[in-house]
């Protein structure tokens, strides 16, 4: 492997490079994927059949902290992909295991307010509407588990074998991945929630 | 016996015992051959851990010849059973089942596999590339297509076939009309398929963008370069939106949601939406390699450059724009106003602007040049006039108005053959034959090839012209059966004549290929055209690392440039080459996706968590690897070259 | 050689259609809306097969001239990068055709959607045509009669056929007519027809939908408006009244055979429109939409305000 030394860690190699403008296309991918899923959303929120209506469900406390938690995780990323450039790998190590509790954290807000909704007779067999609202929020909340676990191999990377070409590109991709799930995010906060919640 | 009962096909006949039989048999021969003639290690060596995207690309060429022999024998059963009036060879459901099979098979599982593979032999040595930029996550593609296709196979014996139609529209897909298991085979193997093409997509759109050779500038690489780009572009954006649909049918099958069902909301329309949306880009997906793999052909057998490579090139950027701007042209007849109609017929019909120009660049490619009837020109010639047959049809059917008259009729089948035949498979089999050579090192017999051609080209004419006037007559699509007074009996006779020269044309390729391993001259001909492209300045056959020295490039034909106008295409010395090891895990981990495919296609939950679980943890496996692959030494790049006669200089 | 063969086949196919348009449904019209997209079909043939002549013609003249054993053997092709008027004029004249296409396309369309121009005015007879596996229902509120799997109609009269589904997706189809329109559970389309001449046609489902597809079709039948409202009185007096257990019966999965009904089955089973539309629908869909209405007006009020 030729190294680069005038470029960041990440980026050194031709295979580094590759694997980068690759994630972006993927990364391209997953905006068409959670695309259609808004689209489906906006097409089918109003379907609600017998079952219950976004404003009848939606809290604004728990999605303010799941808010709060994700975003802050994906800040704290950029500090560990910051710390990585650097150098300092236990300042790296500490940031992304941070950005995984945080993750954590988000998850269980997520899960404890699908069970609110369970117990509030909004299931994924209620109504289209129901269905395409757990469906989007969970392919999200699927994208977030996986990215627990593949931190977490990071994480473990990085304390056995340093920052090295392989893993600071593994890493960079990685935060990546956090960011687009923190916009996706977003996107779900405004035209899910927010929109849902000042549907009365 | 009430577990096994699931497994049992829901419309048996004395066909689907003997199929039973059959591919038991086959199994157990081709295993027997295996292991009698000790090529398993070969086989697991050579191929099944292979991430070499030469042989990637010829296994995607073998199984979409399979897929092609199953999808042809569908088709010749649906021209059997509609040959006379009143048939009763099929019933209804096992019609049903087949037309439903034979779209699936031949769009996803033959046309799009067989464009893969050329996409995988032909572009890296297009570019000057030693491989692609993922070679692993290359083989991961080409393993879940195939995992695919053999889980859709499987519909056929275990469970039952799907029966909603390729385009399985809801709520006729849902549990409620279709209650046996087709369809989860349907929503199931084509999201792993398409998982893979997905990845393909990427993976080459990265190579491309990454890894031409030095001075090959976007505007000056080949045109099956350029068709992949655009087509890569194609598959990233439409194949997710097919990924959400499928996942969305899937869970109405299985967990009893609500999105495309009649009750609590549900919206069928949706799904034709999200179909289409994936669907017409779909048909680009196909068509613009092809119309790559001619720009290929015509210029080598008219020793001519590409007439107009520019306006080829923004045709097919237009042509990959448009595609996904056209989508309501497949539902018309769906209720929206005249003014959506009118808006969806325009751009249909603007999508046939950058096709036309496309047409008349490769008939000025020919025009002064110096034409060679050869099997792969033939093809294209072929192609021509009979393209701009299907196309202009296509244009009648843009026009919404008259559309209401077509859609779902035999004239609508008629068009889609028109053009995905001559277009599609024309090109595949004209490709096939121009780099069989250079695959695998002797030339195809000429004189077999052209008579398959021709059997193949007058048995298109017969089998599809007759369905345009069925269709206009009011013959609708997918009727297992027509009464003896509706007049379709002599023209559907005369289709059915035309399908079975199309299945002689298969036989004969078959046996041209047999006779010419058998009988070819097994001289390395590196370059037996003449061509014109950087696949033909490496050894026949490729070694492995394709270029011992990475070509350089300053023309828009660098390989006809060194042959005839003393451009020196390979400069410098040999140095050591880095290559990718082989992997086992990419089968490993398709072989997990089959069992989570098959789990849930029967909803056995435990085996579709075990194969979830395999997945995960092959992708655990890749992130933890340490795999710096290895190195060719220059000693080794030496005696490969000497051997082949030297590096061309 | 093999382009010949082409051009025979196009030329042949062609001289087909010609000899035998009377007898092809699509190109034997019996209604405005059928003769406007004759028209367009017969337009675009016509036009569409000069492009296939001019590129044949091409083809068999560059592959005759320029074929290798045609040739003397020092001809060498030359590199030709393109020509800007060649080129210009291949864009060009497709966007001209492309253009009065569009032009053709809009007209057509409109035409195709409203009531036929000759019979504006007129007061149009409804029709609602719902489709079940594998019948057709057609209901005359008007008149309050119902038929099962044929349908008479007057000639003379625009006709609006009102199109949903008891199950899957179909497609309501008379090609003497008119062309298709789809007919699904969600939702009712609109189709306007109409009738110039008395006379028997085939009708039937085009859109696929199942094991019993190839079988649902409708006889149709049109008449005076005089003989219409003969058929009217006579169906009054002698059919038996549908009723909702009937009809449930009438909705299974099967064939039958034609079926006459006094009454129709919307007042108990009203098509998916207004309020019934596909969004409000509870548990029992369109099947039998008796229950919870005034649960679905309560959310309806609520999205709508949004």
């Amino acid at each position: 492997m030729k190294v680069d030394h005038s470029q960041p860690l990440e980026y050194s190699t031709e295979q580094n490079r590759l694997n980068i403008l690759g994630f972006w296309i993927f990364l391209g991918a997953e905006i068409m994927l959670f695309g259609t899923l808004f689209t489906c959303y906006f097409t089918l929120v109003n379907r609600t059949s017998d079952g219950p209506i976004g404003a009848e469900i939606f809290e604004i406390t728990p999605v303010l902290m799941e808010t709060f938690l994700l975003l802050t995780s994906s800040f704290v990323i950029g500090l560990g992909i910051h710390a990585m450039r650097l150098g300092n790998k236990k300042a790296m190590q500490a940031f992304f295991i941070l950005t995984l509790l945080l993750g954590i954290g988000f998850l269980a807000f997520e899960i404890t307010e699908f069970i609110t909704y369970y117990e509030e007779g909004a299931t994924l067999q209620t109504s289209a509407f129901t269905s395409i609202l757990f469906t989007t929020l969970g392919t999200h909340g699927a994208h977030v588990s996986l990215g627990l676990f593949w931190g977490l191999f990071i994480i473990l990377q990085v304390r056995k074998r340093g920052i090295t070409p392989v893993t600071a590109n593994k890493s960079f991709i990685f935060s990546l991945y956090w960011h687009f799930l923190d916009v996706v995010w977003i996107f779900i906060f405004t035209f899910i929630y927010m929109k849902g919640l000042t549907q009365l | 016996m009430g577990y096994f009962s699931r497994f049992a096909v829901p419309h048996p006949s004395p066909a689907i015992y003997a199929s039973m039989i059959a591919i038991a048999v086959t199994v157990f021969l081709i295993i027997a051959g295996i292991t009698y003639f000790k090529k398993w290690i070969y086989l697991w060596d050579g191929w099944i851990t292979t991430v070499d995207h030469k042989k990637i690309g010829i296994m995607y060429l073998i199984s979409a010849l399979l897929m092609l022999f199953r999808g042809g024998v569908d088709a010749l059963m649906m021209r059997a059973q509609l040959a006379v009036p009143d048939n009763k060879l099929l019933d209804s459901q096992h019609y049903n089942e087949v037309f439903s099979t034979h779209g699936v098979i031949m769009v996803l599982f033959m046309a799009m596999p067989y464009i893969m593979g050329l996409m995988n032999f032909v572009v890296p040595l297009q570019i000057g590339a030693r491989d692609v930029a993922f070679p692993r996550l290359n083989a991961v593609s080409f393993w879940l297509f195939f995992m695919g296709a053999m889980l859709f196979n499987l519909s056929f014996v275990i469970g039952g076939s799907p029966d909603a139609g390729w385009s399985s529209y809801f709520p006729l897909a849902g549990n409620e009309f279709s209650p046996h298991v087709g369809t989860n085979y349907y929503m199931i193997s084509i999201q792993i398929a398409g998982i893979g093409t997905l990845m393909t997509g990427i993976n080459f759109l990265t190579t491309i963008l990454k890894m031409r050779a030095p001075g090959m500038t976007l505007m000056r690489m080949p045109m099956f370069t350029w068709a992949s780009l655009t087509t890569c572009i194609i598959i990233i954006f439409a194949f997710p939106v097919l990924t959400i649909a499928l996942l969305m049918g899937t869970m109405d099958r299985l967990f009893a949601t609500k999105f495309f069902t009649i009750t609590d909301g549900g919206m069928d329309m949706l799904w034709a939406n999200l179909f289409w949306v994936w669907g017409h880009p779909e048909v680009y997906i196909l068509i613009l390699p092809a119309f790559g793999l001619f720009s290929e052909i015509i210029p080598t057998f008219s020793r001519r450059n590409i007439y107009g490579y520019t306006s080829m090139v923004a045709s097919m950027v237009l042509i990959s724009f448009y595609s996904f701007l056209v989508w309501t042209h497949h539902f018309f007849t769906m209720g929206q106003t005249a003014y959506v109609n009118s808006i969806f017929s325009i751009t249909t019909m603007i999508i046939a602007i950058p096709t036309g120009i496309k047409i008349f660049n490769w008939l000025f490619t020919m025009w002064r040049g110096r034409i060679r009837f050869t099997v792969p020109m033939l093809y294209c010639l072929a192609f021509i006039p009979l393209f701009t047959i299907g196309g202009v049809t296509g244009v009648m059917l843009a026009m919404s108005a008259a559309d209401y008259q077509y859609h779902n009729t035999m004239f609508l089948v008629a068009h889609f053959h028109n053009v995905i035949i001559p277009g599609v498979v024309f090109a595949v089999l004209g490709a096939s034959t121009y780099y069989w050579p250079k695959m695998f090192g002797f030339v195809l017999n000429e004189k077999i090839g052209k008579l398959a051609f021709w059997f193949l080209v007058i048995g298109f004419c017969l089998a599809f012209f007759p369905m345009y006037i069925t269709g206009l007559d009011g013959q609708a699509r997918r009727m297992y059966t027509y009464s003896e007074d509706t007049g379709f009996g002599p023209w559907n006779m005369v289709a059915t004549i035309g399908a079975v020269c199309m299945a002689i044309s298969f036989v004969l390729i078959v046996y041209m290929i047999y006779y010419s391993i058998r009988n070819a001259k097994k001289e390395a001909v590196s370059d037996p055209w003449d061509a014109r492209n950087l696949e033909w300045a490496t050894h026949t056959p490729v070694p492995e690392y394709n270029f011992a020295i990475i070509p350089q490039v300053n023309s828009r034909e660098a390989f006809w440039d060194a042959k005839y106008k003393g451009h020196p295409l390979f400069k410098g010395d040999y140095e050591k080459i880095h290559m990718p090891n082989n992997s086992g895990v990419p089968f490993l981990m398709s072989l997990f996706f089959f069992a989570l495919g098959f789990g849930l296609v029967f909803s056995m939950w435990y085996l579709a968590i075990c194969g979830l679980i395999g997945v995960f943890i092959c992708m655990a496996h890749r992130s933890f690897e340490q795999d710096h692959g290895r190195y060719i030494s220059v000693e080794e790049i030496k005696e490969t070259e000497a051997k082949y006669g030297g590096t061309h200089k | 050689m093999k382009t010949k063969w082409a051009l025979f086949v196009v030329h042949f196919l062609i001289a087909f259609v010609l000899i035998g348009c009377d007898k092809i449904a699509v190109l034997d019209p019996k209604g405005p809306q059928a003769q406007t997209q004759a028209n367009v079909i017969w337009l675009s043939i016509g036009i569409m097969s000069v492009i296939v002549v001019v590129v044949c013609a091409i083809l068999v003249f560059v592959l005759v001239k320029y074929r290798d054993s045609k040739l003397p053997k020092d001809y060498e092709p030359p590199y030709i990068e393109g020509n800007r008027v060649v080129e210009t004029i291949i864009v060009i004249v497709p966007i001209l055709i492309v253009a009065f296409f569009s032009v053709v396309t809009i007209i057509t369309n409109n035409k195709v959607e409203a009531t036929p121009q000759a019979y504006k005015g007129q007061d149009p007879l409804i029709v609602y045509a719902s489709s079940s596996n594998w019948k057709w229902h057609f209901s005359y509120p008007e008149e309050n009669i119902e038929t099962v799997n044929y349908l008479y109609i007057p000639t003379n009269r625009p006709l609006e056929f009102k199109l949903y589904s008891f199950g899957p997706i179909t497609s309501f189809w008379i090609p003497q007519l008119g062309g298709q329109k789809y007919a699904m559970s969600d939702m009712v389309t609109t189709l306007h027809l109409a009738a110039d001449e008395a006379g028997e046609m085939m009708g039937r489902n085009a859109n696929f939908s199942g094991v019993g597809f190839a079988e649902n079709s409708f006889y149709v039948e049109a008449m005076s408006q005089d003989d219409f409202d003969d058929w009217v009185t006579e169906v009054k007096e002698t059919a038996e009244p549908l009723t909702e257990e009937k009809f449930q019966q009438l909705l299974k999965p099967g064939h039958l055979g034609q079926l006459t009904f006094t009454g129709t089955h919307l007042p108990f089973s009203p098509a998916p429109e207004g309020e019934h539309a596909g969004h409000n629908h509870g548990k029992d869909g369109p099947k039998a939409d008796t229950n919870g209405n005034q649960e679905h007006d309560v959310h309806e009020h609520d999205t709508s305000t949004s």
